[in-house]
């Protein structure tokens, strides 16, 4: 069975959590019992009404300002697919957190009410989206019950977001546009009545005839960091020393000729392993334990590559960097980089521009005394202390990004993708 | 970087010949144990015989074989345990040759740190919390691995995979550290700690029918069996001398088994006839309650997982 990851994200009052609510409850994902403590909660509120906002609003502080603050991971499946909601917060001030949860996705949901149209949310939304490559996006315009349903306002809407789409899109991404009514659950599992204009699918439809290949990234080049060195030492694998870690990109094939990085030693591949049994082949996103005909040196953080792909080895890049900590990015401070596993440390060098999502300008003179603050996005260069192997966040994006550590507060600071 | 295309031949792999567990989660889970393994100096696995830290130490067989489990088994008993879920775990940590360390409720109780609870409610399973803190201070765990899933609850949906809390064990949602993509930053300083959770994007469903493809044993309290019960608050509770009735609660003998498997006091049996992994799959795909509506201790009150939480619970 396959897994969608999907991203949520849309303004205050959107109707987000309305929206999964329903999905759920039209999925049959409640329960009884959760379905007794909503209905009790919705009659606290002094709703008549199933409030399925409330399913979602987990934190205290959460459901006192009827706001998502942080990212929730919801579940549902189909008899065709799991699905994983990554739900977002549309604050402004939690634009880290859409980053976060935008980040292992394929698919974003954006959020617009019906009659406010495009806002500044909504491009904030879609321009992470598309900086993260995400594949799919589906445009939910929501509140289509306050607006009459009415098709001359939902193509407006498209034909302002679709002016958008040509600054911020990129090649290959794919964009839909459904009119729902989250609160009425028109248009999201079934097809509605009420909009006879639209001939597209519900949503659920749309999301379950989403193409989920997996495997584009099988076609990237073949990128194996190393996390562990298992030699367990015993009588029976006595010098048995097997390359433990998750494919980044790309596959590996029993016999294939690799190169270690940073070592630059090339050897064989003897077997892919998964638990004592051995694999002709292993793809993308699969953990496999590697061993090599001869005995090379590699340690954890080193990276196993396939010779005739090997990446630029690189002290000094440029990339897009999105910040998430309240204390600014400095330039000249020194930071740990983490690229994957591997760990270096890394200096900033200069913030070279940045981006007014709001406006949709570029700004190419930055402050560098005013760095590059929570939640603003911008474009740097940094010089690292040692090599890092990455691709660019585009062509490659599980071995083109990275975070940021500041080592004074252990905290993820900032997210880059290599240029 | 030009001939990275030339592998457009697919050959099976493991992961497209299997049954419905989405395999993928069991890729992103050793990952996860892997990455403990490698950032961590003493990491140990919170294990309580149930069938999510079962699932866990599954994994983590898989995830460094053949070598050995890296890391230790920790269990905070509570006294009110299931004896057949602590069969179960000595049967477990002989079989794989682990070492596992055992810390009581009951002395945290005795040396004064927490008060038994009293009344027609009391359970020890709040006060876990403090033998567990007190034991990952004694052990100098630096990263408790544990098999809490983001579907079983609302406050569970907000945690990271590497939650990191500190000297005192809390957890502070709004300080979360951002995890992205799959990197993950497990640094810290000397005396806070990692809580990890591997199987965090899992299911109910998604445990069980990995159960049920590894051929996993589990304890037996999970399939149907005959047990002296009482009703309460519309749920069965197991009768046991560590619960407190009132003289109209009467127990009568009948055929349950448990969902969840946690501390006597808070866990309560649903009536079942299911005796393998097919029937039980099948009554949780129907079934009226969630799997955490049988646990007493959610039910206090709305934010009661939160609250457990901020101090230092799972």
């Amino acid at each position: 069975m396959d897994i969608l990851r999907i991203a949520t994200a849309g303004s205050v009052d959107d109707g987000k959590s309305t929206l999964i609510g329903r999905l759920l409850y039209e999925t049959n994902s409640i329960t009884g019992d959760k379905i007794e403590a909503l209905e009790a909660a919705s009659k606290r509120k002094g709703l008549n009404f199933l409030d399925l906002s409330l399913l979602t609003d987990g934190l205290i502080a959460e459901r006192e300002q009827g706001i998502t603050i942080d990212v929730a991971h919801i579940y549902f499946s189909t008899p065709k697919r799991k699905y994983i909601i990554a739900d977002t917060p549309g604050h402004f001030e939690y634009t880290r957190n859409m980053v976060t949860g935008a980040s292992n996705t394929s698919v974003s949901i954006i959020l617009i009410d019906a009659r406010n149209g495009v806002v500044e949310q909504t491009k904030r939304h879609f321009y992470i989206s598309s900086m993260l490559r995400v594949k799919n996006i589906i445009v939910a315009v929501n509140k289509m019950d306050l607006v009459n349903y009415s098709q001359e306002r939902f193509e407006e809407i498209r034909n302002d977001f679709s002016k958008l789409a040509e600054q911020v899109s990129f090649e290959g991404q794919k964009i839909e546009f459904i009119p729902i009514s989250s609160l009425y659950g028109e248009n999201l599992v079934k097809k509605s009545e009420e909009t006879p204009w639209y001939e597209g699918n519900s949503l659920l439809e749309t999301l379950e005839e989403l193409d989920n290949q997996v495997n584009p990234i099988s076609h990237l080049p073949a990128r194996f960091p190393v996390q562990v060195v298992i030699r367990p030492k015993t009588e029976e694998f006595h010098d048995y020393r097997g390359y433990a870690g998750k494919i980044a990109s790309g596959s590996f094939l029993v016999g294939d000729l690799v190169e270690a990085l940073p070592s630059g030693q090339i050897s064989k591949i003897k077997t892919i392993e998964k638990f004592g049994k051995n694999l002709e082949i292993a793809h993308a996103r699969e953990s496999v334990v590697i061993t090599l005909e001869n005995d090379i040196d590699i340690s954890r953080g080193n990276m196993i590559v396939k010779v005739g792909q090997q990446p630029e080895a690189k002290k000094e890049l440029e990339a897009k960097v999105c910040w998430l900590d309240s204390h600014a990015l400095k330039i000249g401070k020194t930071y740990l980089l983490q690229h994957g596993i591997n760990r270096v440390k890394a200096k900033v060098t200069s913030l070279n521009s940045m981006i007014d999502i709001k406006n949709m300008t570029l700004n190419n003179e930055p402050s560098h005394e005013g760095g590059l603050k929570l939640n603003e996005i911008g474009w740097i260069s940094i010089k690292t202390a040692s090599p890092i192997y990455a691709d660019k966040y585009n062509e490659n994006p599980t071995n083109g990004a990275f975070i940021l550590i500041d080592e004074m507060s252990n905290s993820t600071v900032g997210v880059g993708f290599v240029e | 970087m030009s001939n990275f295309l030339n592998n457009s031949e697919i050959v099976n792999s493991s992961s497209d010949i299997n049954g419905i567990f989405p395999r993928e989660l069991e890729d992103e889970a050793i990952y996860i144990l892997r990455e403990v393994a490698s950032q961590f100096e003493k990491p140990a696995i919170l294990f309580s015989g149930g069938k999510d830290s079962i699932t866990v130490v599954r994994l983590a067989e898989k995830a460094f074989y053949p070598g050995k489990i890296p890391f230790k088994l920790l269990h905070v008993d509570t006294g009110h345990n299931f004896p057949e879920t602590i069969e179960y775990r000595d049967w477990l940590v002989n079989k794989l040759g682990l070492e596992l360390h055992v810390r009581y409720v009951e002395d945290s109780i005795k040396q004064g740190k927490v008060k038994e609870e009293t009344g027609k409610y009391a359970s020890r399973n709040a006060a876990q919390t403090v033998t567990l803190l007190d034991a990952i201070e004694e052990f100098k765990f630096d990263a408790c691995i544990g098999g809490a899933r983001r579907d079983e609850e609302k406050a569970r949906a907000k945690e990271r995979i590497f939650s990191v809390r500190d000297d005192f064990g809390q957890w502070n949602a709004k300080k979360q550290r951002p995890e992205l993509f799959d990197m993950l930053n497990g640094k810290i300083e000397i005396g806070e700690n990692v809580r990890v959770f591997p199987i965090s994007n899992w299911t109910e469903l998604d445990v069980w029918n990995y159960i049920k493809e590894e051929k996993l044993r589990i304890p037996s309290i999970y399939f149907t069996h005959d047990r002296m019960v009482f009703d309460r608050d519309g749920l069965i509770w197991a009768d046991s001398e560590f619960i407190n009735k009132s003289e109209d609660e009467i127990p009568y003998s009948t055929k349950v088994r448990f969902r969840t498997v946690g501390d006597m006091t808070c866990t309560a049996a649903v009536a079942s006839e299911a005796d393998n992994l097919d029937d039980v799959i099948s009554e949780i795909l129907s079934a009226k309650i969630s799997e955490r509506g049988a646990r007493i201790d959610d039910k206090r009150s709305e934010a009661a997982m939160e609250k457990r939480k901020q101090a230092g619970y799972f």
